[in-house]
């Protein structure tokens, strides 16, 4: 399934699933990126899965690029091998303060705001990857029109909690931090826990998000 | 703890960008958590080697200008590494510190860091350990995320800095260490190495880059000859590691450093090898640097000729 395995530096492999963006590709790079995990092989410093390409940082006094090659192709992983997936149902709240950005959608796409907040909460998203910011989920996919490319400016904080689109995905802000996406919402939800070292993530590659609508009320009794 | 038992400093002047750090931590960039860790580990580990530590203790680190810290407790040794310059304040008078040598304080002594010399992060430390929490297994503060002890903040006036152990046995210890510098960056060419063209591949090897202000523990930008994208601004958003030199939409260099995002979305040119990543962050903004290409198979012996050399350095340590 790894079509082919380049070094990134000295101290990582870079394993490329092919140049796609779609579920059965990323879903190979999750089945490697856990069965690697698994292993627990001595000094393996970081596993990165991707849409498509899963990076594996190392030791360098411990291996070299071609030995550690070596054992990652030899790897087996059956096809048939199962993803564990999770339905996680989050709450995001469209009021007008948190929608920072629903009126440039609503030009770009040429809908209006109530259809495509309509339309984004009909669907079920696939989690492709978590990262950037700790525990951030990138999510897909929109239907093809509800795709738009991000802010020409980035914002220099982004709200937490922000749910936010670009092109074929969608992702929520876990941490304030600068970003580009387009914002439809936020969550009173707590995405990221820092104080649960053990799952300190409420989304992982592989699991399925379903958004449910909430008034501000309501965001506001979850938040309290 | 009673008051009288306690061994603590005071921060009376917090300095620039002063946190805790060690090795950092492991195995959490599939969630979005970097390494972190002491930016230049061989000072960290010059350290902790001098003040006979473990070699993962917690060590404070700070940038440009250090803390200013006032000592209340029991006799004790501290040592600062890096090239830096610094003020003993005691009862007897002020004197001026030596980076790599060990000095003793007594309760109410003050240690004045005023700043690095050309040079960016300098590390302080005792014989004995901080009073740290650990987060996935590292005290390293990473302020970008939140993550650490000081609730991942970095240190503030007025923090007290508490200190759990002294080592006892401890003899004062130096080093006779001048720093090591570098002229040019060697990288093994990026993934995405001809998504540029054939002139601006050569102006990145032959021209030089200025190291700007907008650089920190998460990159460093770089400002020299645009280089020209043929292929596409942008890749598929895939993980990075320290060291990758991405290229911006603007055409400018960006190289990650420990604290950096975990996945990026621009097109990498190159990545600076592990053997002249410790001297690559103590450069200044302002510093002319140029990128030298090595092999792969060279990279992995110089980096094992730069751990030989940290290890003879530490040999030496009296």
């Amino acid at each position: 399934m790894i079509k082919n395995i380049l070094n990134l530096g000295d101290a990582a492999l870079y394993c490329d699933f092919g140049s796609d963006v779609n579920q059965e590709i990323n879903s190979n790079v999750i089945k490697y990126f856990y069965h690697i995990k698994k292993l627990n092989l001595k000094g393996i410093t970081n596993l990165t899965p991707s849409y498509n390409k899963l990076i594996i940082s190392y030791d360098l006094n411990i291996h070299s690029f071609l030995s550690l090659k070596k054992k990652i192709e030899n790897i087996e992983i059956k096809e048939n091998n199962k993803l564990e997936k999770n339905l996680i149902e989050i709450p995001v709240c469209c009021d007008n303060n948190f929608a920072l950005d629903i009126k440039r959608v609503e030009n770009k796409l040429k809908l209006k705001s109530e259809i495509i907040l309509e339309k984004f909460f009909s669907k079920n998203y696939f989690c492709y990857m978590t990262g950037f910011v700790a525990g951030m989920p990138f999510l897909g996919d929109l239907e093809k029109d509800m795709r738009l490319k991000r802010l020409e400016t980035p914002r220099v904080k982004v709200p937490k909690g922000s749910v936010g689109i670009t092109e074929q995905f969608c992702n929520i802000y876990t941490f304030e931090t600068p970003g580009g996406w387009n914002i439809l919402g936020n969550t009173p939800q707590n995405i990221f826990d820092t104080s649960n070292q053990l799952n300190p993530n409420l989304v992982n590659p592989g699991d399925t998000i379903k958004f449910y609508r909430i008034t501000l009320d309501q965001y506001n009794e979850i938040k309290r | 703890m009673k008051s009288k038992d306690r061994n603590y400093f005071k921060i009376l002047r917090a300095g620039i960008n002063t946190t805790y750090q060690d090795l950092g931590r492991n195995n959490l960039y599939h969630i979005g958590i970097p390494f972190s860790g002491a930016m230049d580990k061989r000072n960290f580990q010059l350290l902790n080697s001098l003040l006979q530590n473990d070699y993962n203790s917690p060590v404070i680190e700070f940038a440009y200008q250090g803390p200013h810290l006032k000592y209340f407790g029991k006799d004790i040794f501290f040592c600062i590494s890096g090239n830096v310059s610094f003020k003993i304040i005691t009862k007897e008078g002020v004197i001026d510190g030596n980076s790599y040598q060990c000095y003793l304080l007594k309760n109410g002594d003050e240690v004045d860091i005023h700043s690095t010399n050309k040079s960016v992060y300098g590390y302080f430390s005792i014989n004995g350990t901080f009073g740290v929490d650990y987060y996935w297994g590292s005290c390293s503060i990473n302020t970008q995320a939140q993550i650490g002890p000081n609730n991942g903040n970095k240190f503030s006036k007025d923090l007290e800095i508490e200190i759990i152990d002294i080592n006892n046995s401890f003899n004062k210890r130096k080093l006779d260490y001048l720093g090591s510098t570098i002229e040019n960056i060697r990288v093994i060419k990026g993934t995405n190495y001809d998504y540029f063209s054939e002139s601006s591949q050569n102006k990145f090897f032959k021209e030089s880059f200025k190291i700007t202000k907008l650089s920190d523990r998460m990159g460093m930008r770089l400002e020299g000859p645009k280089i020209e994208n043929i292929v596409d601004p942008n890749i598929k958003s895939e993980g990075l590691v320290k060291g990758v030199i991405q290229i911006t939409s603007a055409g400018d260099p960006i190289i990650m450093l420990s604290d950096h995002g975990t996945i990026g979305g621009y097109p990498k040119i190159a990545t600076v090898i592990s053997a002249d990543y410790d001297r690559l962050v103590q450069l200044t903004p302002g510093s002319n640097i140029k990128f030298k290409d090595v092999s792969l198979e060279d990279a992995e012996t110089l980096y094992k000729l730069y751990q030989m050399e940290t290890n003879n350095i530490i040999s030496q340590i009296k």
